[in-house]
């Protein structure tokens, strides 16, 4: 606690002895700028928040389905066992950012119509589309990680395949991959601001309209709290999750 | 660790400390620039402190746009703002070799900070929350907006802004084109806020949006050279227009001498020949109320 005391004091006084520190705070931090973007940038806060938890059902489900096709030994599966492959391979390569700008403008030029070319919703196929590479990677590890005798132990007490699976290896494997599940989220909850390179007035964005018409920071640290105020209890529940698998160990 | 456990309280009592003791003390003294007045003697590159001695910095976004700019090199001359820098440069006795450009992304040009450029010019509207924290020239441009629509657009025709309460409207983000659309048409549809002006004219091509709303001299560039067929509806003409100036460090010293070079611009009518050279004549789109 003593020396947690004199790091930060010794930084903060660093920080606040500083020449430039009143032009600063008075930049980035402040109360009259937060005070005035606050509210707004809260209301659109919520655009970020509905859009994770949309993007997380569909990902937790498509990330299993696509772990599962590349974890089954069937031959008949092999060429969709190639494309699930080839799939996790593309999308865990592109930069977030650039399948949101990609999807989001390149769709619509097709001609398409109503949803499908709603800028929100071209956003949350992009983000879906990472973020089940990512998280069908996290399952196939977890899916790895479950011994081998466990199935055939399960075979043998009469459990058919699919039996097996559901109730004896994906059950082990979810649990063990919780924390880097997660972590994965914690993630997606900060790249749902990506929407905002298609025009949609996120919480990101409508502190960086405010920023710029004001010329002050400050309402960037208000929407930096924001994510923040939501990835952190996240951060915490796996920290708890975390402890309580080593703890079994 | 027992330690970590406090590390929450020490954090939030820092952000406590970041946030405090601004704001009563802030600046609410008025500009003092403007009123300043100087003579040619006061402002010759000898005299003035630039940020590199002897030579005149000017800072602009990349990339650089027309008609401000042209072939995205703001070095040659051409373009509207690259000429008004040029114009200033020559009247304070810097010849075109002494003018550097740099590059100065609008988000940065207004980062607290001694600034990199001696002034930046970048269609940047002068707004009374902007001139708290730098410096503005007088203005050297008055920019009405204007609204532009695709080829084929049912809101080619209009006559009122109030026609386009339900349409789809893209803007750019940091200009003011957002206040106004938000002033004086309020549309039923929130409007999309792009990154850039590129961004805002592929939303208009790939039908994301139905009309843009940008500073009239682009809307007429990109209606002749980026989006055949597309037409200018209209301009804004309750509104009385954005003044563009140029951005200095708060209470430069070169401020008044930029003004005062303005000014001599503006007397011989050396603006204004540059105005009618780089920016098309706004007169064939019409007014919208």
């Amino acid at each position: 606690m003593a020396s947690s005391v004199i790091v930060l004091g010794g930084l903060a006084l660093l920080l606040f002895t500083s020449s430039g520190w009143p032009d600063v705070q008075e930049t980035f931090f402040s109360p009259e700028a937060f005070r005035t973007s606050f509210p707004d940038i809260l209301k659109a806060f919520w655009l970020d928040v509905r859009m994770f938890l949309a993007v997380e059902v569909v990902v937790l489900i498509l990330g299993l389905v696509i772990a599962l096709v590349r974890t089954s030994l069937s031959p008949a599966l092999f060429p969709i066992r190639i494309l699930t492959a080839v799939y996790c391979d593309i999308f865990r390569g592109v930069p977030v950012i650039l399948l949101v700008y990609l999807i989001g403008f390149g769709i619509p030029t097709l001609g398409v119509t109503g949803v499908l070319a709603e800028p929100i919703f071209l956003a949350c196929v992009a983000l879906s589309l990472a973020y089940s590479a990512y998280v069908a990677e996290v399952y196939r590890a977890g899916i790895a990680s479950v011994h081998r005798t466990q199935t055939d132990s399960a075979l043998a007490v009469g459990l058919t395949n699919f039996q097996a699976l559901r109730h004896v290896v994906l059950p082990q494997a979810v649990r063990r991959v919780r924390p880097p599940l997660l972590n994965d989220f914690i993630s997606l909850q900060k790249d749902v601001a990506l929407v905002s390179v298609l025009g949609v007035q996120e919480a990101f964005r409508v502190a960086q309209i405010d920023a710029q018409s004001t010329f002050n920071y400050t309402p960037l640290i208000a929407a930096a709290l924001l994510y923040i105020a939501v990835t952190i209890p996240m951060a915490r529940i796996l920290d708890y999750l975390s402890r309580k698998e080593e703890a079994k160990r | 660790m027992p330690g970590t456990r406090f590390v929450p309280i020490v954090l939030a009592l820092s952000a406590v400390a970041l946030f405090a003791g601004c704001g009563s003390d802030s600046s609410d003294e008025e500009s003092t620039g403007a009123t300043t007045t100087v003579t040619a003697a006061d402002c010759t590159p000898e005299s003035l402190g630039t940020f590199k001695a002897g030579v005149l910095t000017v800072g602009t976004d990349s990339p650089a746009y027309p008609p401000y700019f042209e072939d995205d090199d703001p070095t040659n001359g051409k373009g509207f703002e690259s000429a008004v820098a040029y114009a200033i440069a020559d009247r304070l006795g810097f010849g075109a070799s002494q003018v550097e450009w740099t590059t100065v992304p609008f988000n940065a040009s207004y980062a607290p900070g001694p600034k990199k450029f001696d002034f930046d010019v970048n269609q940047i509207s002068i707004t009374p929350p902007r001139e708290k924290v730098v410096d503005f020239s007088d203005p050297y441009y008055n920019a009405n907006q204007a609204v532009l629509v695709a080829k084929g657009s049912d809101l080619a025709d209009i006559n009122s802004l109030d026609e386009l309460k339900d349409a789809k409207i893209g803007v750019q983000i940091g200009t003011t084109s957002l206040d106004d659309v938000n002033a004086e048409i309020d549309p039923s549809t929130e409007p999309r806020v792009y990154d850039n002006s590129n961004d805002v004219v592929t939303a208009l091509k790939v039908g994301q949006v139905d009309a843009i709303v940008v500073d009239l001299p682009t809307a007429i560039y990109l209606r002749d050279a980026e989006l055949p067929g597309s037409s200018v509806a209209g301009q804004f003409a309750g509104s009385e227009g954005d003044q563009w100036g140029a951005l200095l460090q708060k209470e430069s010293e070169l401020t008044p001498c930029i003004n005062f070079a303005l000014q001599n611009m503006v007397e011989d009518g050396t603006l204004d020949e540059i105005t009618k050279q780089w920016m098309s004549d706004a007169a064939d789109a019409p007014e919208l109320n």
